[in-house]
């Protein structure tokens, strides 16, 4: 009986708006930008929308960087009900359009010519096929490490460019009885540190090589021991309490003066600001010891959807998020900086110019890699699998050799 | 018409239930076994593949620590607050005049989500925040509780929450069970002189059979399912030490876009289910007689 | 606190079980009992401390201080923020607008499903007919499968009912996942009915619903305080179909409250998130104190008969 009254109820309901009027267009926006900061940038998109004309309606589904979305998006897409714009990134992009459900907005990427405003590597990203499907937000650089001035004036110590220097940096600190990192033993944050070290002990094409093409050789190449090494030198930098601890209790300690250096992206600048800290003045940030940029690109995607109101929804929400004004006051907010590279970066603080060079420079000189550890580069299980190793490793008394000789294991079961 | 209506009323009230257990519970199932034998990765997939999918999950170290914490987890879980609440139950039917406030005390746990709950667990169990700083604040510099970050103990962690969120419950189908017992037998094994200790191991507790069944079956659920309890408190870590098959389809399944994997896994976790669960249903309802 | 005293003085004469130990032994029985129960107090409400603590210190002070002191100055500005500020998403509202739906999810589910276990239960505990138990048993195991195993076939099946996303559809689902433990708990507590009085009953000509209108239901109130404490927390707290099998404007509490506490890469506000918390288990708190007294009375009535 409900199921028919339900079926006649959709049927009437579906009647009713293919004969209403165009009502102007629509978006339900699925995302887990869902509190504090985040939230009101978000609601920088949403009030756009609604200056021309369109009606948001809200999804916000947090939690565990947006594997809850993803769990409602999946119910979405299969009960028949998908949300017109969802926030998805890297790869997964692509693998969503292989079901078929993600719709095209190559008419307004082309009329806004998105081509030319964007790094070549970041246009890629947002392609599906020969046409455009996501419409990039926001470029976070992940390889930064952060610094508690004072710490290093005192101790005399300056911001490391190779791990060599960060190492001796970090025994000097550890014999004046101050912890050198501070650093959250979750599995996101450990492989955060890890692709942050691969890439400073391999540079940018060894990078390539083992954690976007997964090249077997590269996998088990002493390079990589190397690197397992590193880790294992850093987990003697880190105090003994750190497993589970969230990453902005990490920066705390930075801020505190408890620890001297932290490796994160640079959402960790948000926290210092939020506390009244100066770039430069309280705080330093730098790239991580060695060359190259690991990006992590926010981005949405669009599903199909039926109806002239919605599709129009999607057309003018894709023009909005990549529009100037938006990428200017979005990413002041975030911390991170904008995608598009015709933005005006006066107002912006010092990191995060320094962050839109090196993404140039990068860029020309072709190290702007994707970051493995948030989801740029790989599929989620070949990423997670190897999220495996380098946690297992980091947290227990692993070889080096043993732990690439799991990754290689690891990797291929992935498959 | 009216006798054949009666005597077929008590199947009918039955069977939706049993139709929707049928299609909802057995008919998924059917559907997970189905999908474990595909390659489905984001989405679900209906080409049969084979038996691939579990070989990679018993290739897979991740899925041993989870497998393995399963047992650990489930049998301590279930078993301290099983005796937990019962012991709660009785010291609580000793005619306490606070009776009322301590109960909520104790089963308000079980109210709270542990979205949060885990955060303050976190606090309270970390080294450097919570209880170890505290006693070493009172001057203790010697003593230790770092079970949290400690990969061989951090699931002893979260066997101490799960006990703490689950054994209220438990101690109030007890307390309900001990309350429904016949005074009458009660007073008179007492005029008959028999300790308070026999009377309890000999006469209540045998008569609440059931209590314990309904207990079990409360808590072995709470165990398979203990999903936020693992995400809040530790997120599997240190490392994947504390992971357990639940996290582990939930990550493979909605995380990573492995959809076969996860499927493959909750047969396996379905499976040990079955083979414990079974058995005991099987001893607890067969007819007695007496 | 004075209505369970009254409660516990109705009670007929104690079945003292300690009666018979001498006085100061007895005593001492009594100091070791209440410091047991005391120190298991503590357990329990240790997290309950850190959380109210921290929901009532400002954030500078949670930032610079100890996790878990006592607070320096005492502020309920967190609370406010959490009722009616923070954001869940673009809306920034707080819980409020999100309790109408939980509760709208909640009491339906919760109603029917007891209702519905009421019935099973009877006719499992007396009036078994053949494969009864099997379908009891099969309806047993249902309660062990793992709730992400059902999410996305479920998502499949509530759209081809069209309630995908929908407060009947949450209700719907959390009905057929609950009648296993309420027929499981109205089971096992009519089992221990004697079945000579279902025999009288039926001699006098009572039919199956006069029966259980009469004689079962007058006697259910303390399994029913049971079987609604333990869905009603159920399905208050549930998330993972919460987040599922909702759309704008469906999310029930737990979903807004999981969108205040988590931020992927902002500023956490401990304090807000330990109040909110705290303010979405409230109801859930309020049924353990509220319904903690009836299951007593009901108990006490029970007793009296008995």
């Amino acid at each position: 009986m409900t199921f028919r009254f339900a079926l006649a109820a959709s049927t009437a309901l579906s009647v009713l708006g293919s004969a209403a009027a165009f009502a102007g267009p629509q978006a339900e926006v699925l995302h887990w930008w869902t509190s504090g900061g985040e939230a009101k940038s978000v609601a920088v998109l949403q009030q756009e929308f609604a200056e021309n004309g369109g009606t948001w309606t809200d999804m916000p589904v947090a939690g565990g960087g947006g594997d809850a979305a993803m769990t409602a998006l999946r119910a979405r897409v299969l009960s028949g009900n998908a949300p017109t714009a969802v926030q998805l990134k890297g790869p997964a992009i692509q693998e969503w359009y292989d079901e078929g459900v993600l719709a095209d907005i190559s008419g307004v990427a082309k009329a806004e010519g998105w081509e030319n405003l964007l790094p070549a590597s970041i246009a890629g990203h947002m392609k599906c096929g020969d046409t455009w499907c996501a419409a990039p937000v926001n470029v976070h650089r992940v390889d930064w490490i952060w610094a508690n001035a004072s710490i290093l004036a005192q101790n005399g110590i300056e911001m490391p460019t190779t791990w060599d220097e960060f190492n001796a940096a970090a025994e000097k600190l550890q014999a004046a009885g101050i912890i050198p990192l501070a650093h959250g033993g979750q599995a996101w944050q450990d492989a955060t540190l890890f692709e942050t070290v691969v890439l400073g002990i391999g540079g940018p094409a060894f990078f390539q090589k083992a954690l976007v093409d997964l090249d077997e050789s590269a996998l088990k190449s002493d390079t990589m021991v190397a690197a397992f090494d590193q880790m294992r030198t850093l987990r003697g930098y880190v105090d003994a309490n750190f497993s589970g601890r969230d990453w902005n209790l990490a920066t705390a300690m930075v801020m505190n003066g408890e620890a001297a250096f932290q490796v994160m992206g640079d959402w960790a600048k948000g926290e210092f600001l939020a506390a009244g800290k100066v770039p430069g003045q309280d705080f330093l940030c730098a790239s991580t010891p060695g060359e190259g940029y690991l990006y992590n690109v926010d981005s949405f995607a669009m599903f199909k959807v039926a109806g002239d109101d919605n599709v129009a929804g999607q057309d003018l929400l894709a023009k909005l998020i990549m529009g100037k004004n938006f990428q200017k006051v979005f990413n002041m907010n975030k911390g991170s900086i904008p995608a598009r590279t015709d933005v005006a970066l006066d107002a912006f603080d010092s990191c995060a110019q320094l962050s839109a060079a090196d993404m140039a420079a990068s860029s020309a000189s072709g190290s702007l890699l994707p970051s493995y550890a948030h989801g740029m580069a790989l599929y989620g299980p070949q990423s997670g699998a190897i999220t495996d190793v380098v946690t297992a490793h980091f947290n227990s008394e692993m070889s080096s050799a043993d732990a690439v000789a799991m990754l290689v294991a690891a990797v291929a079961n992935s498959r | 018409m009216t006798r054949w209506l009666e005597h077929h009323l008590p199947k009918a009230v039955l069977a939706p239930s049993f139709l929707a257990v049928l299609v909802f519970v057995y008919g998924f199932i059917g559907w997970t076994a189905w999908v474990s034998l595909t390659r489905s990765k984001l989405m679900p997939r209906y080409e049969i593949d084979g038996f691939g999918q579990f070989v990679r999950l018993f290739a897979s170290p991740r899925w041993d620590t989870a497998f393995g914490n399963l047992f650990i987890f489930g049998l301590l879980f279930v078993v301290i607050s099983l005796v937990l609440g019962l012991l709660l139950a009785i010291l609580l039917d000793q005619r306490i005049r606070v009776e009322g406030v301590i109960r909520t005390i104790y089963l308000y746990p079980m109210a709270l989500s542990l979205i949060v709950t885990g955060t303050a667990w976190k606090w309270v169990l970390n080294p450097g925040l919570g209880l170890e700083a505290v006693v070493r604040g009172w001057g203790f510099e010697n003593f230790r509780f770092d079970w949290l970050v400690n990969s061989d103990m951090a699931i002893y962690t979260v066997v101490i929450a799960g006990v703490w969120q689950a054994s209220g419950f438990v101690m109030a189908l007890f307390l309900a069970g001990l309350r429904s017992v016949d005074q009458e037998i009660i007073r008179a094994a007492e005029v008959d002189g028999i300790p308070t200790y026999r009377i309890y191991s000999a006469i209540i507790i045998p008569s609440m059979a059931p209590i314990f069944m309904s207990a079990f079956i409360v808590l072995t659920h709470l165990a398979i399912k203990s999903f936020d309890l693992v995400i809040a408190l530790t997120g599997g870590g240190p490392g994947y030490a504390t992971d357990l098959p639940a996290t582990y389809m939930y990550a493979m399944a909605f995380s990573r876009g492995d959809i076969g994997q996860a499927a493959a896994s909750a047969m396996v976790m379905m499976a040990v289910v079955f083979a414990i669960v079974v058995p005991y249903l099987y001893s607890e309802l067969r007819p007695r007689h007496d | 606190m004075t209505d369970f005293s009254t409660a516990n003085r109705s009670m007929p004469p104690p079945p003292s079980r300690m009666r018979r130990t001498g006085g100061v032994k007895r005593a001492l029985l009594r100091w070791l009992l209440f410091a047991g129960l005391g120190v298991f107090a503590l357990f329990y409400l240790m997290p309950l401390f850190v959380m109210l603590t921290t929901s009532l210190k400002s954030l500078e002070e949670i930032r610079t201080g100890s996790l878990v002191a006592l607070p320096r100055t005492v502020t309920f500005d967190a609370w406010h923020t959490a009722w009616s500020q923070a954001c869940s998403g673009i809306k920034c509202e707080g819980l409020r607008p999100y309790f109408m739906n939980s509760v709208l999810i909640a009491v339906p589910a919760v109603a029917i499903s007891t209702m519905i276990g009421a019935l099973n239960g009877y006719v499992v505990a007396h009036w078994r007919f053949r494969g009864a138990n099997i379908i009891f048993s099969l309806m047993l195991f249902g309660c062990f499968i793992p709730f992400q195993v059902v999410l996305l076939p479920m998502a499949r099946m509530l759209g081809l009912m069209g309630l995908a996303g929908t407060i009947p559809g949450l209700i719907f689902v959390h009905v057929i996942y609950g009648i296993g433990f309420t027929t499981l708990f109205f089971r096992n507590y009519y089992v221990s009915v004697p079945g000579e009085l279902v025999k009288a009953a039926k001699v006098d000509g009572a039919g199956f619903l006069r029966i259980f209108w009469s004689i079962f239901l007058p006697l259910s109130l303390p399994i029913f305080v049971v079987t609604i404490i333990w869905q009603f927390t159920q399905i208050w707290n549930d998330f993972l179909f919460g987040v599922s099998f909702s759309q704008a404007g469906t999310q029930p509490v737990t979903v807004a409250l999981n969108n205040i506490v988590n931020s992927t890469t902002g500023v956490k506000e401990y304090n807000v998130d330990m109040a909110a918390a705290i303010i979405a288990a409230l109801p859930t708190l309020l049924v353990y104190v509220v319904a903690g007294k009836y299951f007593i009375r009901g108990l006490t009535a029970g007793s009296v008969k008995g």
